[in-house]
């Protein structure tokens, strides 16, 4: 067995960057940004890495500048957080309908105001229709593992969409865990040199990019950004295998823990998963039937995917680390909740958890069991949409 | 060892208990054990009570919420016993185990804490001796001597290394050699 190590998530995210060794790393550096630039940075300044790395004056131009290098032909990463990724906002956008394959690991961490620098998951979630595929992680080793396959998928021909890697700010970024890392020779080989499909360097093919496109093609090229979103599924999955080979790991869109004969089950994403397989362990040594479903890529959505898996189930509960403010509930919920419509029973309910880094007990998941027990009984639901260890 | 030690230093901004936390769970996973090291931030100024954590197990930790029962409190300021929104004795079971940076002697704290005889108390002046070894008040390495020694919780010669490996990615070798001088200078004098 591979010896343990122990690495922060933003070590671990750093660390899978230096393997990756991008030619371009445009970044804020200082707050929002997190530790994971911080130390790609020293990488850089120890001749560690390749990089060119720019260090630029907004979040707003680290993202533009990763766009240009991406454009111009180089495999270009940034990192965020936060009001970082707020800020990025209109470029964040471009960058997925230029179908650029950048790839930019997200400490998910709270929007102001008031003002927070904990974890949730509305920075990232209010970037769920930009485009870019999303992919969420549990703890150091996913963020880790998520990050390498990351490059593979976006760099990927059928794909060429930019990813998010996510994972939960300070209860994973700042957190030691026990993990592994391969060999940098095995990622080098895994990620493969990048072949740029129409670089604006290749000045023997020129080519324009980011013109002006009107009501004769615009919805043209989005219909094709809609469905290379609905392939991607297939290159995420295969991407996913052949890591799984090379590191013993395997990860599919989401996972399933204990769940093919589940009554009751939570859905969730992020580090809570992990406390939560702690509190299903419990209920199944009390004889209760509980399970869960971690989702790991959010876009593209597993609709069906996720409908299949969780069949069995009476009573679910759909975790939102992250509100709408839409007076109907959280984004995941309203994601899975219509991905079932007509397709199954049972009832489905909702939970607003975490924000701003409430601390989410293995209590707090023990009482949404509690709660979808009774519902699993009686049949009755009593809040559709409850706001989970908070004073009211 | 029990399967799983959740560990809870309560500390102020400055004091290293975030770095002591880290390079405990370092040494742990060095050892072969699954072990989780995190702080809680609160508001960011020098001064400010904060508390860091730890979980050392011999088995895979999934769980990713604050430590609530800790079996073994480490307290770098005294006077974090009596200040407000800081409870040292929240949620420890009545055996716990404190280990109290003061130059006061053990009765005295057990009297403060107010816990009862079931619960272990030691004392060590981490304070004294991190002046003493580096000229400044940063207890945190001096405390992880004193819990080594009253708990047996790691191999010692083992942590004397790692503390030397995680404190040399940021300080020059003197600074290293007086960190581990101080660990032991704890690990010697801490009393019950």
């Amino acid at each position: 067995m591979t010896k343990m190590i122990g690495m922060t998530g933003n070590e671990a995210v750093a660390e899978a960057m230096r393997q990756i060794n991008p030619d371009v790393v445009a970044a804020y550096p200082i707050t929002p940004q997190t530790e994971i630039v911080q130390i790609y940075s020293s990488f850089v300044s120890n001749g560690q890495v390749d990089t060119e790395m720019v260090t630029v004056e907004s979040e707003h131009s680290a993202m533009s500048a990763t766009v240009g290098a991406s454009s111009a032909g180089a495999r270009a990463m940034t990192a965020t957080s936060a009001n970082g990724l707020a800020l990025m906002w209109e470029i964040v956008y471009i960058c997925a309908s230029m179908r650029l394959p950048v790839v930019m690991p997200v400490v998910n961490r709270a929007l102001s105001g008031p003002i927070n620098i904990h974890n949730d998951h509305s920075d990232t979630m209010g970037a769920r229709d930009s485009g870019w595929i999303q992919i969420f992680s549990e703890n150091a080793q996913e963020a880790y593992d998520n990050t390498v396959m990351a490059t593979r998928i976006s760099e990927n021909k059928n794909v060429l969409l930019p990813t998010m890697v996510m994972m939960d700010g300070f209860i994973i970024s700042h957190a030691m865990e026990a993990m592994t890392t391969l060999p940098d020779d095995v990622v080098k080989k895994f990620v493969g040199n990048y072949k740029p499909e129409n670089p604006l360097l290749d000045i023997a093919n020129p080519v324009t990019i980011g013109p002006l496109d009107l009501f004769d093609w615009y919805f043209e090229h989005k219909r094709q950004q809609a469905q290379v979103m609905i392939d991607a599924k297939s290159t995420i999955l295969k991407v996913s295998r052949e890591f799984g080979k090379i590191s013993g790991r395997n990860y599919g869109l989401f996972e399933e823990y204990m769940l093919d004969d589940a009554e009751i089950a939570i859905i969730v994403i992020g580090s809570t998963a992990g406390t939560a397989k702690k509190v299903i362990k419990d209920l199944r040594a009390n004889g209760i039937k509980a399970g869960m479903l971690k989702i790991r890529v959010f876009r593209p959505f597993p609709a069906t995917e996720i409908v299949k898996a969780i069949k069995g189930a009476k009573a679910i509960a759909v975790m939102d680390k992250s509100d709408s403010y839409d007076a109907v509930g959280g984004p995941v919920y309203k994601d899975v909740r219509s991905a079932m419509y007509g397709k199954r029973g049972g009832k489905i309910v909702n939970y607003i958890y975490g924000l701003g880094g409430r601390d989410v007990t293995e209590q707090n998941i023990h009482s949404v069991f509690e709660d979808l027990k009774t519902i699993a009984d009686t049949g009755k639901v009593a809040n559709q949409v409850t706001y989970l260890g908070v004073r009211e | 060892m029990a399967k799983l030690v959740e560990i809870r230093w309560h500390g102020r901004a400055g004091q290293g208990a975030k770095t002591a936390a880290l390079t405990l769970a370092e040494a742990a996973i060095e050892s072969n054990k699954y072990a989780q090291a995190f702080p809680e931030y609160g508001p960011e100024r020098m001064g400010a009570p904060m508390q860091a954590f730890n979980r050392i197990s011999d088995e895979g930790i999934t769980v990713h919420s604050n430590v609530q029962n800790p079996s073994i409190v480490l307290i770098l300021d005294q006077s974090l016993i009596v200040a407000k929104n800081v409870s040292v004795t929240g949620g420890v079971p009545e055996d716990g185990t404190y280990i109290v940076n003061t130059h006061l002697p053990a009765s005295v704290m057990r009297k403060k804490l107010g816990v009862g005889a079931n619960a272990k108390v030691y004392t060590v002046d981490a304070t004294q001796i991190s002046i003493d070894a580096l000229g400044k008040n940063i207890p945190n390495t001096p405390m992880i001597g004193a819990l080594i020694k009253t708990t047996g919780l790691l191999d010692w010669d083992l942590v004397i290394q790692e503390t030397r490996n995680k404190l040399g990615k940021k300080f020059n070798k003197s600074i290293v050699d007086k960190n581990v001088l101080a660990m032991q200078k704890a690990y010697e004098e801490v009393r019950s």
